[in-house]
């Protein structure tokens, strides 16, 4: 690349700036070409060229510029991309570093920059001051859906985002340090190297691509005898260099959160024309730091005059930024309009490089004299005590109205350009969000850090102390170290001012802008006390002051101050809004990081899934478990396999996989009693050998969990849970065995994923797995029903349970995990050759609302007690304690009429019901009709070949035989109430 | 995010491992069986739920399993203290700051209102 | 009449890593989550051959297996294939309970100058040597799943995990090695 001076932009000054003229970068802005100079950003790569003309703003769509040279921009938004895909809206374009080939648009107009047709909304201004849309919009209220808001929506907003999936990733790192430091001026600099000399590790970070924060424009400042600016460079890399500091820039730190916890964003390559394809776009740093050092400095604040807004009127440190880092003039012909001394600065350094200073106009009537001589040394004409009380020109200032304060003698004084300063802003936002407390500084107008909630401390402009010495001092302090160091101020600054300058009073009916990215004005403000609004957070809300994506950097104080002086109240009185995390806007993909695709939650998968896949399995998500579903085969629809799969188990048999089943092992001599008191059954009467179906209820009565236990040894249970339930039941057992019943000598393992578990169900089940199974007999008489043994499997150490959520003969094989393939294959190979079938979860919810069985979760929803499932049979009435035993006697719970668990049949037996229906007893009753219940389950049973549904019914034992209603949108269902078996009443294939 | 110090495993820990569980100090009757129902709504279902200082329970789920107890001031979210299950209401350090503010809208609220 | 089981390991096909870290599958192991009151620890340790550590955090190492502290009365024994680890614990005669995971379990194996890094992709804990030294060890969280953590080295370390999220969790050691190359 190559690029001669002057296709670099007219406006760049030769010798200015520290960036390198032989590097250079294409790109373009609106589809027209531009080249920079690297290291440039897109504001400064375009104001070289000329270009100040950036947007249009949000409401009223009035031209914009660029108004700073940093994050805290709230106007110079735009569109930035590689390609379709890798686009970002909303992009600051003084942050944005130029990258060879990089397309960039302006945003918000339409059909282009210089000519947008929404700019009429500018003219009819009068009708969108604050609060215009909560008036506006209100009657009549059909129409807010259909018109209002599609039509605000589609005129406001800024960017449009992507359409397309984000191609880029996004990295997460977690970091501890003994010291973060947020900001590396010279303050945070300073800092960071006393720290590390103590050995502590510490975490420098700063939101621009190299350090040097304010040095970036103060070219004026000497540090340890060099130039301020090379000092930092020098410092920033001595740093790096030390093995327990780490330097990152281009790193934002945007949230400050409890007990130190800090949020980071590290734009990682952004910058770069080619990334590489393995370089994330960005990467989140979460930071644990013992302690946090802010040295966040201040941000200029510009003044609030009439027409404050126009392209070409920026802070002054931005074009001193622009002129002393780029080594671009804002203008040729600059007015500087001030209550501040920096911009006296400002306006000496463009003199100083051949810009001409059309007049500084000072609000303020007396200064300092340093500033002043060196203004008439450098021939710069000073107006002290007057205003700029107007602008004009259409898209780019062509003059200043300029009047002496309280005075009528207006005159223009053309100008291309206008910086302006009303003093600094110490950024206290990561302070806040620490939860410190602020204090007003009634001399110097501004809040500043005085309570500390976290182990952190501010340093410099951020804590108010502006002088250079002093400040140095302040860093070494914060730092815990000792060293020599000294810094030279060229001028102590005096000043600054809020709210509304001369010219924009409440007598005036002019726009003055104090948020230029919502277009909140001065007027605003004041119509929003007039309207009521006495609390800034109501005002804020109102106008919307300070809730652009800028967050109010440059417009909360002037706010303030204008709200202040309405309500006649002493600005701590009136309050600051909150300042909350983020500091500056962070993509979603930086907050999402590996959280996307595969990685967006753990797929968990059952030990022969695969062999399952391979069947032509559809699976369904379980929590986060991937369940076989059902298996169709060609041609067959969900109905057709599940139909299938249902005959079929009852039949012949069905292979089925439970792996997913919710175990603990619990173990210990005091085994047996600690399950007393956390089910409802009793536990010491079962036999080693022997399985159980037990309840477990919560304190207060109500169902919480239910499953089969087998006792293998006096000491040892294998107990099963549901498989949602697994780590909450756990939770629980551990909650009762830890702080409550800790004396007793029991242990509770998981081992949900020891265990692959193969179901076989079905009167063929004993032939099936016979086979396999050594040094059992698996005869009725030895092995009946709720039998377990350990045994061999094919050769593996297995747990067999005979056991059945079918109403089928039925053994549950549990085997390790590792082995679950091998074996599943070998007994569906053998199941298959007896006409058996694979079945999945479909097929038994279906088999087991056949038996009336209940599914904790479905049938239930945590106010149903074992009575009212029909179990109170699992409620042993022996027992003086267990966990439910006081809330089962509660009155609501004993009382009449409860919601009780039945059967319902439709009239029409090929009516299936919708789960979740709700059921009446007089269908023509008026509404709302008193409902009765509602269907927990309900299927169609190819077994019974009708359908068939469970439901809660208010006194439902008692209704046997009675119709009932369902109401449904377009027709009422008749049911009958029945008992809840549908399928082998007697209840005689489960012991075949 | 919280920093945990777990008085099990002797060190602080991020709050992504542990699981808050209500609060702490409230014994399950010895004869639960036998209370009345205002006893049983006492002990199950009335909790304090202060603003300012609280005793409550958590369980370091995601590291050593335990149930253990916190001091913790509801408004800074600062512990004060932690310390095992089964000990009894431990007295609390000294604690400084004062609250002078300049007030935000949560101190404001009421004025607000 | 019966194929010899074939056993079917998780993770088995998986590889990874960068120029950074090195990622692999751990070999299958015996695996025991030992629970027991601190008076039967003298007694368990002995018929285990090795001292179970109770100072949390750490872990130890002796005759071809290791005791990992996962809490005050629960530690994690990992041996060899075939160590019969059940058995010995049985044979302490203490009351204890050892429950057989070695199958719910799987191992990955990071190492590299980036293993670090890659495991602070999603766990929150300071991996720093002073902080985490070899032999350190602690159950904690990597991204949205559990996994017991052992410094084996100065840049290696044993993530142990149940099944079912190890594919998760292997695919995110993935994404923390390349960015740890970085």
């Amino acid at each position: 690349m190559s690029g001669s001076p002057d296709n670099l932009g007219a406006f760049r000054i030769k010798g200015a700036g520290r960036l390198t003229p032989a590097r250079t970068a294409r790109f373009t802005f609106d589809g027209r070409s531009y080249t920079a100079m690297e290291g440039d950003t897109v504001a400064s790569a375009l104001l070289a060229h000329g270009v100040h003309l950036v947007g249009r703003s949000f409401k009223y769509h009035r031209p914009r510029g660029i108004l700073s040279a940093g994050a805290e921009e709230p106007n110079a938004l735009i569109d930035v991309a590689r390609d379709a895909a890798r686009r970002q809206p909303n992009v600051r374009a003084t942050v944005q570093e130029v990258f060879d080939g990089a397309k960039i648009a302006s945003q918000n107009r339409w059909p282009t920059l210089k000519f947008d047709v929404s700019a009429f909304n500018d003219l009819l201004s009068p009708f969108f001051a604050a609060g215009f849309y909560y008036k506006t919009f209100m009657w009549p209220k059909e129409a807010w859906a259909k018109l209002y808001e599609p039509f605000i929506r589609r005129a406001a907003g800024l960017g449009v985002a992507p359409t397309e999936e984000d191609p880029d990733h996004y990295a997460s790192r977690y970091a501890h340090c003994d010291v973060l430091v947020a900001g590396a001026g010279v303050a945070g600099l300073t800092a960071a190297l006393s720290a590390a000399s103590t050995g502590a590790s510490v975490i420098l970070v700063d939101e621009q691509p190299e350090v040097g924060g304010a040095l970036h424009f103060d070219a004026a400042a000497t540090i340890d005898g060099k130039n301020g600016y090379d000092w930092a460079q020098g410092l920033a890399a001595k740093l790096k260099a030390m093995p327990n500091v780490t330097v990152l820039t281009r790193t934002t730190v945007f949230g400050y959160y409890n007990h130190g916890f800090l949020g980071l964003v590290e734009r990682v390559s952004d910058h770069l024309a080619r990334p590489g394809r393995d370089l994330p776009r960005e990467r989140l740093w979460q930071v644990r730091a013992k302690r946090v050092i802010l040295a966040t400095g201040s941000i200029e604040r510009h003044m609030v005059f009439a027409n404050n807004d126009r392209p070409g009127i920026m802070l002054a440190s931005a074009a001193r930024t622009f002129l002393n880092h780029h080594g671009v003039a804002v203008g040729k012909n600059v007015g500087v309009y001030t209550a501040h001394d920096s911009a006296y600065e400002a306006a000496f350094d463009l003199k100083r490089a051949g810009v001409a200073i059309a007049a500084i106009i000072d609000s303020r009537s007396h200064l300092g004299d340093a500033v002043l001589a060196e203004a008439r040394s450098l021939g710069i004409d000073v107006l002290t005590g007057h205003s700029v009380i107007n602008t004009s020109g259409r898209l780019r200032i062509s003059s200043m109205t300029v009047a002496r304060n309280g005075g009528s003698n207006a005159r223009k004084i053309p100008v291309d350009a206008l910086i302006v300063s009303a003093g600094w802003t110490p950024s206290v936002h990561l302070f806040s969000q620490s939860r410190g407390k602020l204090r007003f500084d009634e001399q110097n107008q501004r809040f500043l850090p005085d309570i500390y909630a976290q182990d952190c401390v501010s340093i410099g402009a951020c804590n108010g102390t502006d002088d250079l010495s002093d400040l140095i001092d302040e860093a070494i302090a914060a730092g815990g170290g000792s060293l020599a160091l000294s810094g030279e101020n060229r001028f102590e600054w005096t000043g600054g001012m809020i709210g509304a300058a001369e010219g924009a009073g409440p007598e005036t009916v002019v726009k003055a802008f104090i948020d230029f990215q919502h277009d909140v004005t001065a007027k605003d403000i004041r119509l929003a006390v007039r309207e009521g609004m006495h609390s800034i957070e109501h005002i804020k809300r109102f106008t919307t002051n300070g809730m652009a994506s800028d967050q109010g950097k440059l417009s909360n104080m002037h706010g303030l101050a204008i709200a202040a002086e309405m309500l006649g109240r002493p600005i701590p009185k009136v309050g600051l809004t909150t300042f909350r995390a983020p500091y500056t806007p962070v993509t979603y993909g930086t907050l999402v990081a590996h959280s996307r695709g595969l990685l967006f939650d753990p797929a968990r998968r059952t030990p022969m899934h695969d062999l399952e896949a391979a069947e032509g399995a559809e699976f369904e998500d379980v929590g986060n478990w991937k369940r076989a579903w059902y298996f169709p085969k060609r041609g067959e629809d969900m109905a057709a396999a599940v139909n299938r799969e249902c005959r079929t188990v009852r039949a012949v048999a069905g292979v089925f996989d439970a792996s997913t089943l919710g175990k603990i092992e619990v173990v210990g001599p005091d085994a047996a009693q600690f399950l007393n008191l956390l089910y409802t059954n009793a536990w010491d009467t079962l036999k080693p050998g022997k399985c159980r179906y037990g309840i477990m209820t919560r304190e207060d009565g109500f169902i919480y969990d239910d499953g089969v236990v087998g006792r293998l040894a006096e000491d040892r249970f294998h107990v099963t849970t549901t498989t949602g339930g697994a780590p909450r039941v756990l939770h629980h057992l551990e909650d009762y065995l830890q702080t409550e019943f800790p004396h007793l000598k029991v242990w509770l393992t998981s081992t949900t994923e020891q265990w692959a578990v193969i179901a076989v169900q079905g009167p063929k089940a004993r032939e099936i797995i016979q086979p396999f199974v050594e040094g059992l007999d698996l005869s009725n008489e030895a092995f009946p029903h709720m039998s377990v043994a350990e045994c061999s499997v094919m050769g593996v150490s297995a747990r067999l349970f005979r056991v059945s959520f079918t109403g089928e003969l039925g053994y549950e094989i549990n085997v390790p995990a590792d082995y679950g393939p091998a074996v599943w294959k070998a007994i569906w190979e053998q199941a298959e050759g007896m006409g058996a079938c694979l079945y999945g979860t479909e097929t038994m919810h279906v088999l087991r609302a056949e038996k009336g069985y209940i599914i904790v979760g479905q049938d239930t929803d945590g106010t149903v007690t074992p009575d009212d499932a029909g179990l109170d049979w699992a409620v042993s009435k022996k027992k003086t304690d267990f966990v439910g035993i006081r809330g089962l006697k509660r009155p609501d719970l004993v009382r009449e009429g409860r919601k009780q668990l039945v059967g319902l049949l439709t009239k029409d037996p090929a009516e299936v019901l919708e789960e979740g229906g709700q059921i009446v007893a007089d269908p023509n009753q008026p509404k709302p009709m008193t409902m009765l219940g509602h269907v927990t389950s309900s299927y169609w049973s190819e077994n019974c070949g009708r359908s068939i549904a469970l439901a809660l019914v208010a006194g439902g034992r008692a209704r046997m035989g009675e119709t009932l209603y369902v109401p449904m949108k377009d027709r009422t269902i008749e049911v009958e109430v029945t008992d809840m078996v549908f399928f082998d009443k007697q209840g005689g294939r489960i012991h075949g | 995010m919280l920093l945990i110090h777990c008085p099990y495993c002797e060190e602080d820990r991020s709050e992504l491992e542990f699981r808050w569980a209500g609060e702490a100090h409230i014994a399950r009757p010895e004869n639960i069986a036998a209370i009345s129902d205002e006893e049983f709504a006492e002990y199950f279902f009335l909790r304090n739920n202060e603003k300012g200082l609280t005793y409550e329970r958590w369980r370091h789920i995601h590291g050593c399993g335990r149930f253990f107890n916190a001091a913790r001031d509801t408004v800074s979210d600062r512990f004060l203290m932690t310390y095992k299950a089964g000990l009894p209401k431990q007295a609390l350090p000294e604690t400084g700051a004062s609250e002078k503010t300049v007030e935000t809208y949560e101190a404001t609220e009421g004025d607000a209102r | 009449m019966v194929d010899p089981v074939i056993r079917s390991l998780p993770l088995s096909g998986s590889y990874g890593g960068s120029s950074a870290v090195r990622l692999e599958a751990a070999p299958p192991a015996e695996r025991l989550s030992l629970r027991a009151r601190p008076e039967d620890v003298a007694a368990l340790s002995g018929a285990l051959g090795l001292d179970l550590p109770v100072k949390p955090k750490t872990s130890a190492s002796a005759n071809g297996r290791m005791a990992l502290w996962l809490g005050p009365d629960e530690w994690l024994v990992i041996g060899e294939e075939g160590a019969g680890l059940m058995q010995e614990a049985t044979n302490s005669g203490v009351t204890h309970s050892a429950v057989d995971i070695s199958h719910r379990n799987t191992a990955i194996l990071v190492s590299g100058p980036g293993a670090a890094a890659a495991i602070n992709t999603g766990c929150p804990q300071d991996l720093s040597l002073a902080v985490f030294p070899v032999g350190a060890c602690s159950r904690t969280v990597f991204g949205k799943v559990e996994i017991v953590l052992l410094r084996t080295a100065v840049d290696a370390f044993r993530v142990e995990i149940w099944r079912s999220f190890s594919d998760y969790a292997f695919g995110l050691l993935s994404e923390g090695a390349r960015d740890a190359a970085f």
